[in-house]
């Protein structure tokens, strides 16, 4: 409506106030789901899904193209992975690799948390760990298995080196930087509690920081995991009991196809047992439990 | 009203205190020479406008900050750190620690400090929690909480450790006006019911009429003393009255002049 002066102005409406408002109104209110919609619902379901999906799609195209050698479909894979599991030697080898994967991680996780610790304690931390990752986190560990190598000789202990040079800078740069933003408000409050030194860091820097924390570790193990394989591959030869890595190499050598991919199997799911089971399990109990991350 | 120059002497004394804030390339000075002295059972109120250094001052309390010139004393202790004889209620939501539940919130401190320990710190927790009016909430973690229950929480935190003086920075400033009415009798009647000192910072005059019993008037930036007035005759129940009104308008004018000042100062630059 435009008013003499050019302004518009709303109109004016009756008043009214509603004094029953029954409840068939609503329409439906509530409602039991379908145990179809129940069990789709399950984020776990619809992810089996598309890994049976995919495994079938593998199936087919293997059959089709009929050439072992290069692409063996599902069912040789599945059956080279459970021979090997059961009488080969695929057991023993992910056994030795997860074996020097947490000797190797858990050194990683300690080293940092000195680090982060001398970080967020003194300036002169602060300033060393900050150029610290700024120089090695851009450096691919693998490209220190060569100096490993000279170092420390063929064998566990130049691979728990590179292992650890991956794992240290993530975990330390994530640590820190979640130290780093922890609220004022939190910091006074855990001061006003009369917390100070470790005892603060433990009950209020580590739980507030921990979306950040887990980030670390979740990046730090994704980088060690890969390292250790590539490092595997390439050195495998001569250790006496190699990891899956050098049994992936070891069966390209002899043209075992559908064992090469068994082996790239069993990397592919102990990664996603660690993820979505271990990983999964903590978030679920810690930071989604506390409303700190979604 | 028991005469002040007889009673018992006062429980925080705060004598011509400065606060400096130094940045890279400031020097601000928040509060200039104030002083003020808070008794038990005081509902002492800091009240100023934006930005007068009243948060400042009750960080200088809390122990966070050391004043440049002055002093401060808590029963005779000069304050040189943060502790949990002075309880602090932020104004900031997320003063909760999220990864404790609301019982396990309110019983932190006193396992902190030593002060309670275990059945006797979670009865206390239970006994607060009541008091504020969320006994429902006991096992709920903070984030499922809104905003006013979160503030309520940490009120109870705060005066589970029955410190020697509660401090209280804004804690209804960011809350609707229903609940703020609400918050502002509750903590009445607990302060009925428990007799706590507090020391309470708003820059709602109002406020500060019908929750203090003596109000310290703040001076624009930086914060010096400007009048200490009483009000322990107000409750919400004298909101509409004469002398309410006249003492709401005589602090309006108060602070209201100084800004009129200030303004024209500003015009003059
Ligand atoms: N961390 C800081 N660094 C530098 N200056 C600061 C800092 N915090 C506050 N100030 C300055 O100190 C002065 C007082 O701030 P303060 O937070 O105490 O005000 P306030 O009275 O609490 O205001 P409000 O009612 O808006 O909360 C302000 O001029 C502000 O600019
Ligand atoms: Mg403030």
């Amino acid at each position: 409506m435009i008013d003499t002066a050019g302004k518009i102005e709303p109109p004016v409406r009756a008043e009214f106030e509603l004094r029953d408002v029954a409840a068939a109104q609503f329409g439906e209110v509530e409602r039991p789901l379908s145990a179809f919609e129940r069990v789709w619902n399950q984020a776990w379901v619809r992810r089996a899904a598309i890994v049976a999906f995919l495994a079938l799609a593998w199936e087919i195209y293997g059959r089709t193209l009929d050439n072992p050698l290069m692409f063996p479909p599902f069912w040789d894979v599945a059956q080279a992975l459970w021979h090997d599991f059961v009488k080969g030697p695929l057991l023993s080898r992910m056994t030795t690799t997860l074996q020097v994967l947490i000797l190797g991680y858990s050194a990683g996780l300690a080293i940092a948390a000195v680090f982060t610790t001398l970080a967020v304690s003194t300036r002169f931390g602060n300033d060393l760990l900050s150029t610290l990752t700024a120089m090695f986190n851009p450096l691919p560990a693998i490209a220190l298995l060569p100096l490993a190598l000279l170092w420390f000789g063929l064998g566990i202990p130049s691979l728990v080196f590179v292992i650890i040079h991956s794992v240290l800078w993530a975990v330390a740069l994530n640590t820190h930087t979640g130290f780093k933003s922890v609220s004022e408000t939190l910091r006074m409050a855990g001061q006003n509690f009369g917390l100070r030194g470790v005892a603060y860091v433990r009950k209020i820097l580590i739980p507030a920081a921990f979306p950040s924390i887990l980030a670390g570790l979740k990046i730090g193990w994704a980088f060690a995991w890969r390292t250790l394989i590539a490092a595997e591959l390439v050195f495998g030869v001569s250790s006496r009991s190699g990891g899956l890595g050098w049994y992936i190499f070891e069966n390209r050598n002899l043209l075992e196809t559908a064992n090469v991919f068994a082996g790239l199997l069993t990397v592919i799911v102990i990664g996603l047992f660690v993820e979505g089971v271990i990983f999964r399990a903590i978030e679920a109990r810690t930071v989604r439990r506390w409303g700190m991350q979604r | 009203m028991p005469d002040a120059s007889r009673s018992a002497p006062p429980i925080l004394k705060v004598d011509g205190v400065t606060l400096q804030y130094k940045t890279t390339e400031h020097l601000v000075t928040a509060t200039y020479r104030v002083s003020f002295e808070v008794h038990r059972g005081d509902r002492f109120v800091l009240l100023g406008p934006s930005g007068c250094g009243k948060s400042t001052l009750l960080k200088g309390v809390g122990g966070f900050m050391t004043p440049v010139e002055g002093t401060m004393s808590l029963n005779g202790r000069i304050i040189d750190r943060p502790g949990p004889d002075r309880m602090m209620v932020f104004q900031e939501f997320d003063q909760l620690l999220p990864w404790k539940t609301v019982l396990q919130n309110v019983m932190f401190p006193m396992e902190c400090a030593g002060k309670w320990r275990g059945a006797e710190a979670a009865e206390r927790a239970r006994h607060f929690i009541e008091k504020v009016n969320l006994t429902k909430f006991a096992e709920v973690y903070p984030h499922m909480l809104s905003g006013g229950m979160k503030q309520r929480v940490a009120i109870a935190r705060a005066m589970a450790m029955e410190p020697d003086i509660l401090l209280m920075d804004e804690p209804y400033a960011a809350l609707d006006a229903l609940t703020r009415r609400k918050m502002q009798e509750e903590l009445l009647e607990l302060w009925d019911d428990v007799r706590f000192t507090v020391l309470f910072v708003t820059h709602s005059i109002e406020e500060a009429i019908v929750v203090g019993s003596r109000i310290l008037v703040l001076s624009p930036h930086p914060g010096r003393v400007k009048a200490e007035l009483n009000c322990h005759q107000f409750g919400h129940t004298a909101q509409g009255g004469v002398e309410f009104q006249t003492l709401q308008r005589r602090i309006h004018d108060m602070l209201f002049a100084e800004r009129i000042e200030a303004e024209a100062a500003d015009a003059h630059d």
